[in-house]
């Protein structure tokens, strides 16, 4: 995802003379290609990331397109104050793209991986939260935030994901793209997670259940129209992230549902449990730990879809 | 580069010392009209507003406040709005009477300064350690664009605590900017205590210096030595500018100078009459 990014960048840069990059001492070789076409618009500004924040919103007041570059643990949590004012009160077109979300990182452990973010993100006004699930999804994300004029959080992974669109898809902001059909159950997901639920749609569908899965690469504005078509119609909803429990898009959903749904549906939500991890530990590990592998989203789902029943 | 204040005249010493006074009653009349505080931080920077926006040192149109040339000004204590305010009431860049709404429901003349609301304001401020750097992005984007502004930021000596100052700080030279500056309203106290005390603040001009920048020491209530100190930016050295401006807290009204108590307090009407006849505006 690190290198669709640069590349995107790179092109969008040769046509539109505002975008420039602040990176925080991150990112060795992949801006080679940027830096040696627009050198003064790569800027690393160290390891200081509260620093960039501010600078970046500086740029953009003067009408600058700034993206911010670094581990998503350093440009989020460590800088939230200047992104709550800085970007989000003067709302400026400023990109902080997220490197590492979620469990992305967890070998290098809880400094490095992070599941706070989202949550964190979506409680500012003005912010937009996007986790695209695959490179071609960080391709139009980029391209879709350049025409957006407030900031925006970019929640990317690594690299070497599995591709999930073959071709490029109808991509808007705030719009969910339904990537599996299926009528027995409803998995909502987003970003880097999305290939998990790809896999545990094929082996629910060996479990003769059907699966729709939708992917939500837009957490903020939540995409309420595809929300009340899936509530209307499943009576199984799953929210699926590689995010904690609280605040991510598993409680975005259901605080839409409290406040929204028109008949009771039985909501459950898979995420990171409230805990860090205190060993070595690698990303598929770490999923699995927090039951996040294809195999026990299956496996839960199913419980849930036979016990379907029971609900009172 | 040069203001019309300097060819209409405005700029002769006592002039500006005149001007000085009659903001620092308009401050007080705020301060105690709309019960805000930060009186001693908002009274300490008198002349280096004055002397940047009636002394000629900055390039401004109150007419054309959004012209690309422009100089840019930051004022990264934001707590000290009300001088920000009054002063760009005097130079035009809104009527007078939107003073008398500060601090009031519905103003947009807040207590901390907001980008949008009001010609002249060029960023939001008021959490601390914020403008130094949103400057240092401005200037990098004027350096691109090939603008020839400079940017003008203000800090307090107690916001050069937070860390993002100083982080700002090694970027700007490393990235050669020459289009900015910092001038530090060094008035020796902080919300609780003597700025030299809570941090060792000092050497102050050593430590801009040693992180790579020019920097100058001035009288900051003597407009003469701000106005020689404002009007050579950038200077020869090819590196950003940091002023240090010595100030006392509360400077102009006796009973306030140097007192820290006039962080937060409000003064009542009897003071305000005192203010205002020490000011020999009554």
């Amino acid at each position: 995802m690190r290198s669709a990014f640069a590349q995107e960048l790179t092109d969008m840069a040769l046509s539109d003379d505002r975008v420039i990059i602040l990176s925080g001492d991150i990112g060795n070789q992949m801006f080679d290609d940027f830096q040696k076409k627009f050198p003064l618009r790569y800027i690393n500004c160290g390891i200081a990331e509260a620093n960039m924040v501010s600078m970046a919103a500086g740029l953009a007041i003067c009408g600058m397109r700034p993206f911010i570059y670094t581990f998503t643990t350093f440009d989020t949590t460590r800088c939230f104050e200047q992104i709550r004012v800085d970007l989000c009160y003067q709302n400026l077109p400023v990109v902080i793209i997220g490197l590492g979300g979620g469990l992305t990182y967890a070998p290098l452990g809880p400094t490095h991986y992070i599941c706070e973010d989202i949550a964190l993100l979506r409680s500012l006004p003005n912010m937009t939260v996007l986790c695209p699930g695959d490179t071609v999804e960080v391709r139009c994300s980029i391209r879709e935030a350049m025409k957006q004029n407030g900031p925006i959080y970019i929640r990317i992974g690594k690299k070497n994901e599995p591709v999930v669109h073959k071709e490029t898809p109808e991509f808007q902001i705030g719009k969910a793209i339904t990537c599996k059909a299926g009528k027995d159950v409803c998995i909502i997901t987003t970003g880097t997670i999305l290939p998990n639920a790809l896999k545990a749609h094929e082996l629910l569908k060996e479990k003769k259940i059907s699966a729709r899965v939708v992917h939500f690469h837009t957490i903020k504005p939540l995409d309420l129209t595809t929300l009340s078509s899936v509530f209307s119609q499943f009576d199984v909803v799953v929210t699926l992230e590689e995010h904690s429990l609280i605040g991510g898009l598993g409680s975005a959903v259901a605080e839409w549902y409290v406040d929204n749904s028109v008949r009771r549906v039985k909501l459950l939500r898979l995420g990171t449990r409230d805990e860090f991890l205190y060993t070595t530990i690698s990303q598929n590990e770490a999923r699995d730990y927090y039951g996040l592998s294809p195999h026990k989203i299956a496996d839960v789902i199913e419980k849930q879809y036979a016990n379907l029943g029971t609900i009172p | 580069m040069i203001d019309s204040n300097l060819s209409s005249g405005i700029n002769k010493t006592k002039d500006l010392a005149d001007i000085s006074r009659r903001i620092r009653g308009e401050i007080v009349e705020m301060s105690y009209t709309a019960d805000a505080m930060h009186l001693g931080s908002s009274l300490s920077c008198v002349e280096i507003f004055v002397a940047l926006y009636h002394g000629g040192c900055i390039n401004i149109d109150p007419k054309n406040p959004g012209a690309a040339i422009r100089d840019r000004v930051i004022l990264s204590k934001g707590h000290a709005s009300m001088t920000f305010y009054a002063i760009l009431a005097d130079r035009g860049f809104f009527p007078k009477d939107l003073l008398k709404t500060f601090n009031k429901t519905g103003s947009y003349l807040t207590e901390h300064p907001n980008i949008g609301r009001l010609p002249g304001i060029e960023a939001t401020s008021g959490s601390l350690g914020h403008g130094l750097s949103m400057g240092l992005g401005m200037a990098i984007a004027g350096r691109n664009n090939h603008l020839p502004y400079r940017v003008f930021v203000i800090l307090s000596d107690g916001e050069c605590n937070e860390g993002s100052v100083w982080e700002a700080a090694m970027l700007a030279p490393a990235q050669k900017i020459e289009n900015l500056v910092v001038i530090i309203d060094f008035n020796r106290w902080q919300a609780t205590g003597r700025s030299e005390e809570i941090m060792a603040l000092n050497p102050l001009k050593e430590k801009w210096e040693s992180f790579g920048w020019s920097a100058y020491e001035v009288d900051g209530h003597d407009i003469r030595s701000l106005i020689k100190q404002l009007s050579v930016i950038p200077d020869t050295s090819g590196k950003p500018v940091a002023i240090i401006a010595h100030t006392i807290k509360g400077k102009g009204i006796s009973f306030m100078e140097d007192d820290n108590n006039w962080h937060y307090r409000i003064p009542d009407a009897e003071e305000v009459k005192k203010a205002k006849e020490e000011l020999g505006l009554l």
